[in-house]
């Protein structure tokens, strides 16, 4: 493994971490990761970021459960055991489909819900016991954090970053 | 500042010209009807099988739930046992209502369409809502058809009388009358005409007193200097205390003018019902019209982000227009007690289409059309989804009325889109004259800059 170094720049202001991103992104630099305590509205779209694609997974889990629920309920009420229970027609699925319609419209809502915060969970790698991530106990309270790879001319990276009014710099060796 | 085109005024007017038109030739040739042409014409549609068949089969299943409900309207009563006169009667009374309910049900489209704006209008001050100031004017136009479509609507029910509202008849309340019904005479201390005139004036009086007031501070605030915003808390005020009177009245109004042509049927969350397809009617407007003016270069401070919360709000309201509706269609089916549900059996029967139809177009349609954030931004779509949603909530009002008034004997032909095009012609004038009157931005608003910043 390849030891690379990284330079984390510290600011204490989320408007000076949107103008720094802006223009370390204009200097033609590669932002890896930005750390901060709360959600900062723009900074996505300042760093380039693709759109998030849950909503469309929440959307076809919420298929599933629509498909699962008719499934199960034609099944069980219409083609097992088509019983009359207090005069419901279960002689076929629409006829009773009323009766039918709460149930589809939780579980639709159930698997469109809980699926999408797990694949939330899965693709940013969050889990219990998961070994925290931030360069800087700092980020959580009142710090942001950028971190940029350095390539080559580090002084030249170092000078940009205490333009856009980081309040520190460091250098660090990072595992890979 | 908008002015009133030339060309819009034309439109109108053909509309208007051509609606009266069509409806007034429908209306001659219906009331020329007698029982004697309605016989020829039932024998001429028995020979040819078809509708014949079916009309005896619903005759004898009419006669089985007259038998245990008593249900609908003087005429229905005995049309299972008579076959000959009572029921050629009966027919001739529905071809008679038929232009009356076109009539009422197009001036009441209309008219919801400006009442629901109102309310919508209300609340955006009531909540201090920061991205819709832009739009008031749109909105305090569209109000402006408020108080001449009540009215109309008021009008026609009491020109109607018996064609639309079987209670108006006074033989069902006349113990010694053959048309004598319990039910009806039992409910006369409400449903009278005397009681629903007033009852009508005091809504249509409260209702255009907030419109009038509304605009006036609305206006006034144009014009007050900076930093006085005395006529802004003044329009707080009073949007609160009208959205407790509205949602009131609101209620009162659909028992009155729409629950009532059933009269032996009642619903207790039919007021909300009928105020979720208002509410989303009037929102769609809103958005069809800025969207309209926008494109006129009429509105530049108003961006995608505006559109995106209108189509958000349509998206939003039709969801629950939808829920209202199934609330009140499954807890009736449901438990199946026969004096409720025939409001359902007479709608499933005659009115398949037009009753499944419309939960198609003001659930699903809008539900899969503007669920993607994109979409809502993008004028043609939501001007598509609009005119479903629309169309929707018009055949909405047309299964309300229709069913108690026409029975089977419905069709959307001229008497209904001679009727759409007459009021659609007058709101699209009364309308767009108002908003010719002033400004197109309320730009004394203290929360009109942010609304010019708004973005989602």
């Amino acid at each position: 493994m390849e030891a690379s170094k990284v330079i984390h720049a510290i600011y204490n202001d989320d408007d000076v971490l949107m103008h720094a991103v802006k223009e370390v992104r204009a200097a033609k630099h590669h932002i890896e990761e930005v750390y901060t305590p709360f959600p900062v509205h723009g900074l996505d779209k300042a760093m380039g970021l693709a759109p998030t694609r849950l909503a469309i997974c929440a959307f076809l889990y919420g298929c599933v459960g629509i498909t699962v629920a008719t499934l199960m309920m034609n099944f069980i009420m219409i083609e097992d055991w088509p019983q009359d229970i207090g005069g419901k027609p279960s002689f076929s699925y629409l006829e009773n489909l009323p009766a039918f319609v709460p149930i589809m419209f939780e579980l639709t809502v159930f698997f469109a819900a809980h699926l999408m915060v797990i694949t939330f969970y899965l693709r940013s790698k969050m889990w219990p016991f998961k070994q925290a991530e931030n360069p800087d106990p700092r980020t959580t309270d009142d710090h942001f954090l950028m971190e940029i790879p350095v390539q080559g001319n580090e002084q030249d990276l170092h000078n940009l970053l205490v333009k856009t009014g980081a309040v520190e710099i460091n250098v660090v060796d990072k595992a890979h | 500042m908008y002015t009133l085109s030339n060309r819009l005024k034309i439109v109108s007017l053909i509309l208007i010209i051509l609606g009266a038109i069509m409806w007034g030739t429908s209306y001659y040739s219906s009331h020329h009807v007698t029982t004697e042409d309605v016989k020829t014409m039932l024998a001429e549609e028995a020979s040819h099988g078809g509708h014949g068949d079916t009309h005896a089969t619903e005759d004898a299943h009419h006669g089985e739930e007259h038998a245990t409900t008593s249900h609908e309207n003087e005429a229905h009563a005995d049309a299972g046992e008579h076959h000959g006169d009572e029921h050629a009667e009966h027919v001739m009374h529905q071809i008679h209502n038929r232009p009356w309910s076109a009539l009422y049900v197009a001036a009441f489209f209309f008219m919801m369409i400006s009442l629901g704006v109102l309310a919508f209008y209300a609340i955006q001050f009531a909540a201090q809502a920061g991205w819709s100031p832009l739009l008031f004017r749109v909105m305090e136009a569209i109000t402006y058809y408020l108080l001449p479509g009540a009215l109309i609507v008021l009008a026609i029910a009491v020109l109607a009388g018996d064609h639309i509202f079987v209670w108006m008849n006074p033989d069902m309340v006349n113990p010694e009358s053959a048309d004598y019904d319990k039910l009806v005479a039992g409910k006369s201390g409400w449903l009278n005409k005397t009681g629903f005139i007033i009852r009508a004036l005091i809504f249509i009086g409260g209702w255009s007193l907030y419109r009038f007031f509304a605009r006036k501070f609305s206006l006034a605030q144009d014009e007050a200097p900076e930093g006085d915003i005395r006529n802004f808390k003044k329009s707080f005020r009073i949007a609160a205390a009208f959205l407790v009177f509205y949602i009131y009245t609101e209620s009162m109004m659909s028992w009155d003018w729409i629950m009532s042509v059933d009269p032996h049927w009642f619903s207790t969350l039919f007021g909300w019902y009928v105020f979720a397809s208002m509410f989303v009617s009037g929102i769609t407007v809103i958005a069809l019209m800025t969207i309209y003016l926008k494109s006129k270069g009429l509105l530049p401070a108003v961006n995608d982000s505006h559109i995106h919360d209108l189509a958000k709000f349509m998206f939003g309201i039709s969801i629950f227009w939808t829920y209202l509706w199934f609330s009140q269609f499954m807890l009736i089916w449901y438990s199946n007690i026969p004096e409720e549900v025939t409001y359902f059996v007479t709608r499933i029967e005659d009115y398949k289409l037009p009753f499944f139809g419309m939960v198609a177009m003001n659930f699903i349609f809008p539900l899969l059309l503007l669920m993607n954030s994109d979409y809502k931004r993008i004028p043609w779509f939501v001007v598509m989804a609009g005119i479903v949603i629309l169309a929707g909530h018009y055949l909405d009002i047309f299964n309300m009325i229709m069913p108690a008034t026409v029975g089977d004997r419905w069709f959307i032909g001229m008497p209904e889109i001679g009727a759409i095009l007459l009021f659609a012609g007058l709101f699209l004038l009364l309308v767009f004259y108002a908003l010719s009157k002033e400004s197109l931005t309320a730009k004394g608003n203290p929360f009109v800059k942010e609304s010019e910043h708004f973005h989602y």
